[in-house]
């Protein structure tokens, strides 16, 4: 029997969605291919898909004499777990009182974390407030700013906990005498698992992703950077250099890593992202419902 | 009495819980609103956010008497009206398109690309942009213009390359988004109505028209709104790394918050930076509101509030 042949609709459709995965993924290819090209070559050809001589130098430099590069590693990966954590159990202890039906004044607290959803002061004030505070240069400048509870997360999670945990469970545990922490600890958070799991990875790529409260706050520390900092700052050095014509070029330039080597850094820091990928995409097209965070 | 206590007793547990989350959400979300009234104020350190003498309107009568003032909020809604057109067109046809893949592999391996570049921090797709940009050495300038027959071009100083640089490095990170909330909408469509589509003949052109679109409406009205009500607000690290902020190419690349924080950390002009923001979180209030309003009429469900 002859095979059907394809349409014309189907050779169109899934010949531009090959066309768009291409564009998306060679990017990224370049980015790795810059990274492992020998410098001389890079300096030479420029970016290449195919470089004439290859090289692993950027990465040896990354592992041998990276110190700064590695210690921003560790900055993200610490801030990253802290962060993540810290998040989750805040919002998951938010969105727990949210999600019981009975409470007094249930609902005003609901419009007190939606709110903030609607209407914000914008960076000004909040810069003012943070510096006043003293979390410049410190690591809490890392950690506080903006990303510790989101309004989002905990209307998810609320909406997760009314929606997929009867309320015959509560009701059950508190005949047998068991206080609201216990009932918190042993059925809200075991059975809230998925929707916890699927907002723990939003916010540590959150985490991960960030560069602007370092660009904020971390002004003298530099050895507080994350990953992103470092890139960024390595940016502005390149502008710096290319606009001004004073004695401090050769300063900067000096201090600036080679071009193979900022490719490499940036692989690295795409690398985490890759390896959660198939699990953060097992998650995120359940996180991704318009009506999820409704009061 | 008894019983009022015995209310208590029951629920504070709960209030407690919810007590850390509270705390942070006042500190880091309520005291900036109040703190909005900088916006009138000739900030001092000194004094502090509240502390600074009042300053009248004096820093919008700055802010307004500057050109960049009419330069932001025109970037700003121009290059999100394109963003929304781009985002909802192509996102709408990817979404038909994938969930008409050839298999399921390619389904999936579709669905993948398109969300992994949403994923990247700002400061890593400004440099996959700069390997394609650069001046010296990206791959447009050395490889991909010499062999069309053209001149090299200087992109990080031409601000009339930018507009079309923006609008794809958007559409390139962000379509997957939508277009992933489209493909569940188009998932959720009974599977009978394009059988029986097909027993009467209809081509595939006329099932899209006549059976994916109009189920898609809801969705697509409820996005649109929403993104309409996000107009005032723009992807700082795209408008900040990207560009990398080359001053060369401010007048295609500025808008409201790029400008903040340039008022804010590179030029000190905090009564300018404050009165941008402020200008920027009321008029984004009123358009968030408004779009929820018109949502709210057209769709109860869909409605944030």
């Amino acid at each position: 029997m002859k095979e059907k042949p394809f349409s014309k609709y189907q050779i169109l459709s899934n010949g531009i969605m090959i066309l768009w995965t291409l564009l998306i993924v060679l990017p990224f290819i370049l980015l790795f291919m810059s990274s492992i090209t020998d410098e001389n070559t890079l300096v030479a050809n420029g970016y290449s898909f195919l470089p004439e001589k290859f090289s692993g130098a950027a990465y040896g430099y990354i592992l041998k004499s990276g110190a700064k590069i590695l210690k921003a590693y560790g900055i993200s990966i610490l801030v990253t777990a802290v962060g993540t954590l810290v998040n989750v159990l805040l919002s998951a202890l938010m969105a727990y009182p949210l999600s019981v039906r009975n409470l007094p004044g249930r609902k005003a607290l609901n419009f007190f974390v939606f709110f903030t959803m609607l209407f914000n002061g914008g960076i000004v004030p909040s810069y003012l407030m943070w510096t006043s505070f003293g979390i410049k240069d410190t690591i809490f400048a890392q950690l506080l700013p903006n990303f510790l509870v989101s309004a989002w997360n905990v209307m998810m999670i609320r909406t997760f906990f009314t929606t997929s945990i009867p309320e015959s469970l509560y009701e059950a545990a508190e005949i047998d005498g068991a206080t609201q922490l216990q009932i918190f600890k042993s059925i809200v958070i075991p059975l809230g698992k998925p929707i916890l799991v699927t907002m723990g990875t939003f916010a540590g790529l959150t985490y991960w992703n960030d560069w602007t409260n370092g660009l904020y706050y971390l002004v003298k520390r530099q050895n507080l950077y994350n990953v992103q900092n470092l890139l960024n700052q390595m940016v502005s050095n390149i502008q710096y250099l290319a606009t001004s014509s004073n004695s401090n070029v050769t300063a900067a330039s000096s201090a600036l890593p080679s071009t193979a080597i900022q490719m490499a850094i940036a692989f690295v820091a795409i690398l985490p992202i890759m390896l959660i990928f198939p699990f953060f995409q097992k998650y995120y097209s359940k996180g991704l419902t318009l009506g999820g965070v409704k009061g | 009495m008894n019983s009022k206590v015995k209310k208590l007793k029951r629920y504070l547990p709960l209030y407690l819980m919810f007590l850390p989350g509270a705390i942070y959400l006042l500190i880091n979300n309520y005291v900036p609103m109040a703190g909005l009234v900088v916006a009138f104020k000739q900030y001092k350190v000194k004094s502090g956010l509240f502390g600074s003498p009042w300053n009248g309107l004096k820093n919008f009568e700055f802010l307004f008497a500057t050109p960049d003032a009419w330069v932001i909020t025109r970037n700003t809604i121009l290059y999100n009206l394109v963003f929304i057109v781009l985002n909802t067109v192509l996102g709408i046809m990817f979404a038909i398109f994938i969930c008409d893949a050839l298999s399921k592999k390619l389904k999936k391996v579709y669905q993948s690309a398109i969300l992994f570049p949403y994923l990247m921090s700002a400061v890593i797709v400004g440099y996959i942009v700069f390997a394609f940009c650069s001046q010296t050495n990206g791959i447009v300038n050395n490889t991909i213009l010499p062999a069309l027959g053209l001149d090299p071009v200087n992109w990080y100083s031409e601000p009339k390359y930018w507009p079309f640089i923006l609008s794809f490095v958007n559409t390139w990170k962000g379509v997957g988004y939508g277009c992933l909330i489209y493909i569940s909408s188009i998932n959720g469509i009974d599977p009978s109505l394009y059988e029986a589509a097909s027993l009467d003949g209809a081509s595939k052109w006329q099932q899209i028209r006549n059976i994916t679109l109009p189920s898609i409406v809801p969705t697509f009205v409820t996005l649109t709104l929403m993104n309409i009500g996000r107009i005032f607000y723009s992807d700082f690290g795209l408008f900040y790394q990207v560009p990398r902020n080359s001053g060369m190419i401010y007048s295609t690349t500025n808008v409201i918050d790029t400008y903040v924080y340039r008022g804010l950390m590179e030029q000190s002009n905090i009564g300018m930076s404050a009165a941008a923001g402020f200008y920027q979180s009321i008029v984004g209030f009123i358009l968030v509101l408004a779009a929820n309003m018109v949502v709210r009429k057209f769709s109860r469900e869909n409605a944030l509030f």
